[in-house]
């Protein structure tokens, strides 16, 4: 009989399920790169600040899987916050302003291209893209997350660790295209009020549950992270749903003049 | 410009109405911010004994605030391109807007919900009374300043018109 009190599988996670953590944003970054790379083959421009956008959205989304930031994530709650900021709103915001579907459609033959845009025109690509229905899968999960046994039970499933990140990552850039309505082809954008009512509402919900988690930790996590972890949480978190509201606004309140010619779309 | 443009016919008096309210709304929001809970900390982060309904409520005000102030500029910004912005009509709405956050705040959040008090191991009823008396004169006078702005809007529109 022997007591393995210490390292056990927990210690191994980290390490077991790093690379495959590294490698996704990495073969996006790689990817895009390289479709940047064909289109100015073909004599395309490709605005740079796009693909600035994308790396530092694939970086902050990395950051928060992979190195000395999602290390101590898994014991720290404090660290954990800091990497949500990164993987499910920060990288998100920037990967969709990177207009990636946009530079696919441009890249990829028109054979193949039009099954890909047929898929974002369809109606579960609009339901899926509704802001209400990617609001709740955003801050939704995240209740689902905290205040179930989730989050405990994802720190010894390598399998639901990984899920629950991925889940992250994809809603965040799911709400932040649905709230934006772009720069991407959105086929069933709905109203800029609508957009940002919604917007709002997310806002709200995602600041709600920071000062719930500030009172009642969630399973398994000390009062003392779970207070600092709510308040970066709360105000980490708010630069950029301020750069949400803006980029919701901008279009809305301050349209370009008629006449200027509209920045390459 | 304190003085709407008179060569046209729309004062815009609503959007520049609705472009102080939303800023005096984002303006309350934010001094509660910075100067109570960040500078002064007499405001908690959270006080364990808010209940549910206070928590929702200012959840929601501080998340449409940030909303408000973003929307407020951009509306300032579209109002002075095409020379609309008119000071005394934005003026109006930002004193009704800030003065009506903040007798919500301080009447509703703070005494009927139970939200976080205004500071914490002192008599409260002065600190209570200086908040809600700032907060109704700064309503009062938007009113004011409101009435006074829309019946002049109504003049300047009604040649334009005939």
């Amino acid at each position: 009989m022997d007591h393995h009190t210490h390292p056990g599988p927990e210690a191994a996670l980290p390490v077991a399920g790093e690379w495959p953590a590294a490698a996704l944003p990495a073969v996006l970054l790689v990817s895009y790169l390289a479709a940047v790379l064909v289109l100015r083959g073909r004599g395309i421009a490709w605005p740079a600040a796009r693909t600035l956008a994308w790396a530092a959205g694939c970086l902050s989304v990395g950051a928060a899987v992979v190195g000395p930031l999602a290390r101590p994530a898994h014991h720290d709650f404090t660290v954990h916050m800091a990497g949500h900021v990164l993987l499910g709103m920060l990288g998100p915001l920037l990967l969709v302003l990177a207009a990636p579907v946009t530079l696919l459609l441009r890249v990829l033959p028109v054979r193949a291209a039009r099954p890909v845009a047929r898929l974002l025109a369809s109606r579960p690509a609009g339901v899926l893209a509704g802001p209400l229905v990617a609001g709740v899968l955003n801050v939704g999960g995240l209740w689902v997350l905290y205040r179930t046994g989730l989050y405990a039970a994802m720190h010894t499933d390598p399998l639901l660790h990984a899920l629950v990140h991925v889940h992250v990552a994809a809603a965040g850039y799911l709400f932040a295209f649905a709230v934006l309505g772009g720069p991407d082809p959105a086929p069933h954008r709905s109203s800029p009020q609508w957009r940002a009512a919604v917007l709002v509402l997310a806002i709200a919900a995602h600041n709600i549950l920071a000062k719930t988690l500030y009172a009642a930790p969630p399973e398994g996590v000390p009062a003392e992270q779970a207070r600092a972890g709510a308040e970066l949480m709360y105000y980490a978190g708010a630069p950029v749903e301020i750069a949400l509201i803006f980029l919701v606004c901008r279009p809305w309140l301050l349209p370009r003049e008629r006449g200027t010619v509209r920045a390459a779309a | 410009m304190s003085t709407p443009p008179q060569a046209r016919r729309n004062t815009r008096h609503g959007r520049n109405l609705v472009a102080g309210v939303l800023l005096g709304l984002g303006t309350v929001a934010f001094v509660d911010e910075v100067v109570f809970h960040q500078l002064l900390r007499w405001h908690h982060f959270y006080d364990l004994s808010t209940p549910d309904v206070a928590l929702i409520s200012d959840g929601l005000f501080h998340a449409f605030s940030w909303f408000a102030t973003v929307a407020s500029l951009l509306m300032v910004a579209a109002l002075s391109r095409e020379r609309a912005f008119w000071g005394a009509a934005f003026a109006a709405g930002w004193l009704t807007g800030a003065g009506f956050f903040q007798l919500y705040d301080g009447l509703i959040q703070h005494k009927v919900l139970g939200l976080h008090q205004i500071r914490y191991g002192v008599d409260l009823l002065s600190y209570d009374v200086t908040w809600n008396v700032i907060a109704a004169v700064l309503l009062l006078a938007g009113i004011v300043l409101w009435v006074t702005t829309a019946r002049r809007a109504r003049r300047l529109a009604k040649p334009a018109r005939t």
